[in-house]
Parts: C-alpha cells; structure tokens; sequence
C-alpha cells in the first residue's frame, strides 16, 4: 500500500478508526498479493514449463493495463471517474508513433517527454471541465472520450508509425536476474518517482482529502476545484504513459480505443479503491490486472475456451465486490 | 430564486430557469427544431416525411436503450451491460430460428436469458449494495463471454436474422411510419405510465433522491432495484431484437456502440445520472437530437475524426446549459 495511507489516516479525528482504516487496506493490497502467488504456483502446478520467459510476457503484455489502472485510480481517489482514459491513450500512441516513426533516438526522448506533457494538459482540460461546467465527472469524460477518439483519428486515420528502438527494448526481456522483467521494473520506477513523492506531498494530501469528503477538506482549506484538475491532470499523465506503453509494445500506434476504459474502472475496484473515493493505493489496482491477466493464462492451459476468461473475470468482478460490500455492511450493522 | 450569473438579467434567467426545470422538454424540441432547420439549409431538400420516418427509425433502439439508462439513472445507478444484453438477445434469436418452435420461441428463450442476467445485476445492486456501475461492467464481460462460447457452438447450425424482425426493425408503412412503432409506442406508454402514475415509478424518484430517507419511508429497496434491473434487461433485449432487424445484423458486438450513446441521450434529455430528477420523454427527444445531429455532421461532410469531437462537445454543452439553468443553490 501506498505510504500516504497512515499520513493521510492523521488527519482523522478519532486515532483508533485510522488505526483499523490502515490494517484494512493493507489487508486487501496483501490479500491480493497472496492470491497471485497462489495463482501463480497454481499455475506452475498445471503448466511445469511456466518459468522466467512467460513471465517476462506476462510483464510486457499487461504494462499498458497496469499504467491505465493507476491512471484512473488516481482519479477515483479524488472522488472523480475518467471514462476517456481509453481514448487519451489511443491518442498519445498515435501521436508518439507518428513522431518517432523513422526519426532517432534522441528525438524519441523529446517526443517522450512531450507526449507526457500532452497527457498533463488533456487530462487537465478534462479536469476543468469537470469543474467549471459542475456536470457529474462520468458524463464530463464520457463526451470527452469523444473528443479525444476523434483527435486520434485526426492524427492518424488508421494503425501505423513507429516507435524509438530503445523504449521498444525497455519494455521486452528481463533485466539481470532472468526472473526481473523489464517492463515490471519501468511501471515500479515510474510509479516510485511520479506518484510516491507526490501521494506523500501536500497535494497526495489533498487528493484524498477531497476524495473522503470533499465538504470537510474545503472547509480545512483545501482548494478544492484545484486538486480536482490536478488529480485529472495526473490522470492523464498516466494516461500517456499507458500510451507510450502501447506504443512501445505493439511498436505501433492505433487511433482506435482498446477496451482499457472498462478494464481500468474494473481493476480499480478489484484493488480495493473505493468508487466512492478517499480509499486505497496504486498497488492494489496494479496486482489485480495481472490477477485478471493470469487467470486468463491459466484458463488458456486448462484448455478452456478463450471466451470464458471473459466470463471469469466478469464474475470474479461482481463476487469480489459484492463480498467486500457484504463484510461492510454488516460490519455497519455490528 | 438566487442571483442570477451572468450577463443574462435576473427575470430572464429566472424564466428559463422555471422553463427548464418545469418543462424540460420544451427547449429540447427547440434544439431539435434547430437542428433539422439546419440540416435544412446544410442540404436543401433532405428534409421530408420520408426523412423524418427514417430518422425515427434510426432513433427507435437508441431510445429503447436510453430508456434503461433513464430508469436506472433515476435511482442513481447506470447500466452499462445494455450493449451486451442487447446484442447477445439478437444474436440469440437469430442462431436459434430454426429450433421446433420457430421465431416466437427463439426470442422468448433469448428474452428470458436476458431477463435471467437483469435478475442477477439487480440482486446484487439491491441485496450485496455493490455500486451498478461495477455490477452491470462485470455482467457485461460475463454476458458477451457467453455470447462468444454460444457462437463458436453454433456456428455450424447457420443463423439469419428473421424476415419477421427485419419487417418491425427495418419496414415503413408508406414510405413514412417506422414499423417499429408497433414496438416502440407501447414502450414509451409502459415507462411514462411507469414513472408518472404508479408507486413504484414514485419509489424509484424516491431512492434516486435520498436512498436513505426511501428506506425509513418503508420503500423495499432490494425489490424495486432487482425489479428495475430485470426490466432494464428485458427493455435492452427488446431493443437488441429491434437493433438486429434495422440493420439485418446478428453479432455479439452489434449495439456495444450504443451504450454511451444511450446514456449520452439520458443525459442530454434532462434525467441526472445523480438519481432523483428526470423523465422518459425528454430522453426520447435527446435520441432524437442524437440522431438528427449525427445525421447532420454526415450531411455537413465532416470527416468522422470531426463528426466525433463535435458529438462530444455538444453533450458537454448541453449538459452544462442543463446545469446551468436548473441549478439549485
């Protein structure tokens, strides 16, 4: 679990609450860990020859989900949704795919780093909207992932480009120990140098603030419409990074959204981020798209049809949250 | 009434406001009207009975399903499997017309399965308080899930829409009259009815506006959302069966691209996706305006990349005019 969880727990009045606040979302981050271990012994059980390279595809082909599911947890902490995730991704791909494509190296750094600030700006645009037209955030980003599907077909009309040799190498193989995959390492850097320092900060602070209750946080001081566009902000730059992720392991870029808007919001929830915000980490969401992508491995071995992973994680969806919801409401009614 | 924003005056401001929250669908027909003037001028012509028969036709499944959104919307939910229960009712129907008891027993096995998908989403959104948003996500993967497995089974068995569907999605009486009505009108008549003369419309508004206060009062919650959700599965079937015969289409995809269309419609005809505040008739005018506004960026020229970012922008405008004008504060 994320290290804003107990600074964020001292702002509560009742010291004992944030106590068990704590061990609870730790108890879910850990929950899932020990189910994907369990998962993936299961695993190695069914298929022997499970070892270092599937993982290391495991890695690779989930590392757009993953980015996508911090993306969109962050905003659900703030109290918000973004159903255009999906979309910003397909247009940061094609707009990194379309600069790089035959262009070198250290050019591929610039568009790197500019891709990121059009993250932070359409994100942004999302978040002011947001705040300035006070529509509900669902409806707000649910038009938005309109506009920016259609921006990405402005940029590219169908799949194409290409991506810079190195991010295409950063995101394939292992990293050492056969055991480290690459791709695994670039989403733990990413997330331990953008959003660590940032959920520790006086504006991580504010975001779950306003996510737990956005009256009390603007009457302790918080700004509130501007955390909201900050959060959204930072949505989007994940966002981009989902992208450039996409980019970077098709090597291509595509105008046309992938099913990572739904996938996302399903993530979130599985890792225990509250829908309501104000609850939970990064972490949780980030071990329950591998859970959601191993499952479908071991489905695949125990020669089922395709389809029913489908059905899998739909149902593990609906069982898993309706079992947290029951433990909450009857620990309500004791 | 509070102090007006603005450079509109106070009384001004006050009218509309009272317009819009009274009437909502008043200034929805004038945009409507609009539009088609526009379309009008854009090409000179277009617009006839023929048009407007087509338009409808166009409309009719899009507003079965933004009626699912209305319903579930009132109480504070959404529901985001309509696509897959829809498309999985068509395709249903259509692998299974040459069972023994021919089209009427394919689409009553179809409709049952989805009202039995309706059942489980409500249980779960009534019984385990799971938020709707993540019940009717994870029942739509469970649904086109299956629909997928049914369709590697039965592809051998040769499906097609049929001619009966394709009649009532697709015929007009006289070149004008969408067949559809025949399907559409007694919809329309249920909700209304639904909504505005029976308890368990009122009940619905109830749990929409204060959840809590709708339980003191003695309001079944568990019931009317299982309930509500079983019928929003039932209305998106019946739109799904509709949607395959418009298009002469039976695929397990075929109206996923008309879920956030419906709820966009919801949303555009005055029903807040808070809960609590709306109504049918106005949706039925925002699948209209939908129609009509996707018809006339085809008619403009606009290259789809820009039919899309306007199609967005417009809900945002509306949307924010709505809450703009009805404001509480």
């Amino acid at each position: 679990m994320t290290a804003a969880a107990p600074t964020v727990d001292t702002a509560r009045s009742r010291p004992l609450d944030a106590v068990a606040g704590y061990v609870r979302r730790n108890a879910w981050t850990f929950g899932l860990i020990l189910l994907l271990a369990g998962l993936f012994a299961f695993t190695k059980l069914i298929q022997p020859r499970y070892g270092p390279i599937p993982i290391q595809g495991l890695a690779t082909s989930v590392q757009p989900l993953v980015l996508a599911a911090v993306a969109q947890a962050i905003v659900v902490i703030s109290g918000g949704i973004d159903l255009s995730i999906g979309s910003m991704m397909a247009l940061t791909s094609v707009v990194s795919a379309s600069l790089m494509d035959k262009q070198s190296d250290q050019f591929g750094i610039l568009v790197v780093i500019g891709v990121m600030l059009l993250g932070l700006v359409i994100g942004g645009i999302n978040g002011t909207l947001v705040v300035l037209t006070r529509v509900p955030d669902i409806v707000v980003t649910l038009a938005m992932s309109f506009v920016w599907a259609g921006c990405a077909l402005l940029v590219r009309s169908g799949p194409g480009g290409g991506a810079a040799g190195w991010l295409k190498s950063i995101v394939v193989g292992p990293l050492g120990n056969e055991w480290i995959p690459k791709a695994a390492v670039v989403v733990l850097v990413v997330v331990f140098v953008i959003w660590i320092p940032l959920s520790r900060s006086r504006l991580g602070l504010s975001i779950y603030g306003i996510g737990s209750d956005r009256l009390a946080a603007f009457r302790s001081g918080v700004p509130v419409s501007r955390t909201r566009v900050l959060a959204y902000a930072l949505t989007g730059l994940f966002s981009a990074l989902a992208g450039l992720s996409l980019t970077a392991t098709t090597g291509i870029g595509s105008p046309v959204p992938g099913p990572y808007t739904l996938l996302s919001v399903a993530a979130v929830v599985l890792g225990g981020v509250s829908l309501a915000g104000g609850r939970g980490g990064v972490f949780g969401p980030i071990v329950a798209v591998v859970i959601l992508q191993i499952i479908q491995t071991d489905l695949t071995f125990l020669r089922f049809d395709s389809n029913y992973a489908l059905v899998a994680q739909g149902a593990i969806l609906i069982v898993v949250t309706g079992f947290s919801s029951l433990l909450s409401i009857r620990r309500a009614r004791s | 009434m509070t102090a007006a924003t603005g450079t509109v005056s106070r009384a001004n401001m006050t009218a509309l406001r009272t317009l819009f929250r009274d009437r909502p669908i008043i200034p929805l027909i004038a945009l409507l009207a609009i539009l088609v003037i526009v379309i009008q001028l854009a090409s000179p012509g277009i617009v006839s009975a023929g048009w407007a028969g087509v338009m409808l036709r166009t409309a009719v499944p899009l507003a079965i399903l933004a009626g699912c959104q209305t319903l579930t919307m009132l109480t504070g939910g959404i529901d985001l499997s309509v696509g897959a229960v829809a498309s999985m009712v068509g395709f249903v129907t259509a692998t299974l017309i040459h069972s023994p008891g021919g089209v009427p027993q394919a689409i009553l096995v179809s409709l049952v399965l989805a009202l039995l998908a309706g059942l489980i989403t409500g249980v779960v959104v009534g019984v385990f308080r799971v938020h709707p948003l993540i019940v009717t996500l994870g029942m739509s993967f469970i649904v086109l899930g299956l629909a997928n497995v049914w369709q590697l089974q039965s592809v051998q068995t040769g499906a097609g829409v049929p001619s009966e569907l394709r009649t009532i999605g697709s015929g007009l009486q006289g070149d004008v009259i969408p067949n559809s009505l025949v399907v559409f009108v007694p919809i329309v008549l249920f909700i209304l009815l639904l909504l505005r003369r029976t308890g368990y419309g009122r009940v619905l508004f109830a749990i929409g506006d204060n959840p809590v206060a709708a339980r003191l009062s003695g309001a079944r919650s568990w019931q009317v959302l299982t309930a509500l959700y079983a019928l929003s599965a039932l209305l998106a079937g019946i739109a799904g069966l509709v949607l395959s015969g418009l298009t002469n289409t039976a695929s397990v995809t075929l109206a996923d691209s008309s879920v956030l269309p419906s709820v966009a419609a919801a949303v555009i005809g005055g029903t807040s996706i808070l809960g609590g505040r709306g109504g049918y008739g106005g949706t039925i005018v925002g699948a209209l305006i939908l129609t009509v506004l996707s018809a006339l960026l085809t008619a403009l020229g606009l290259p789809e990349p820009t039919r899309q970012i306007v199609f967005g922008a417009i809900i945002v405008i509306v949307a924010a005019a709505y809450n703009r004008v009805t404001a509480e504060t």
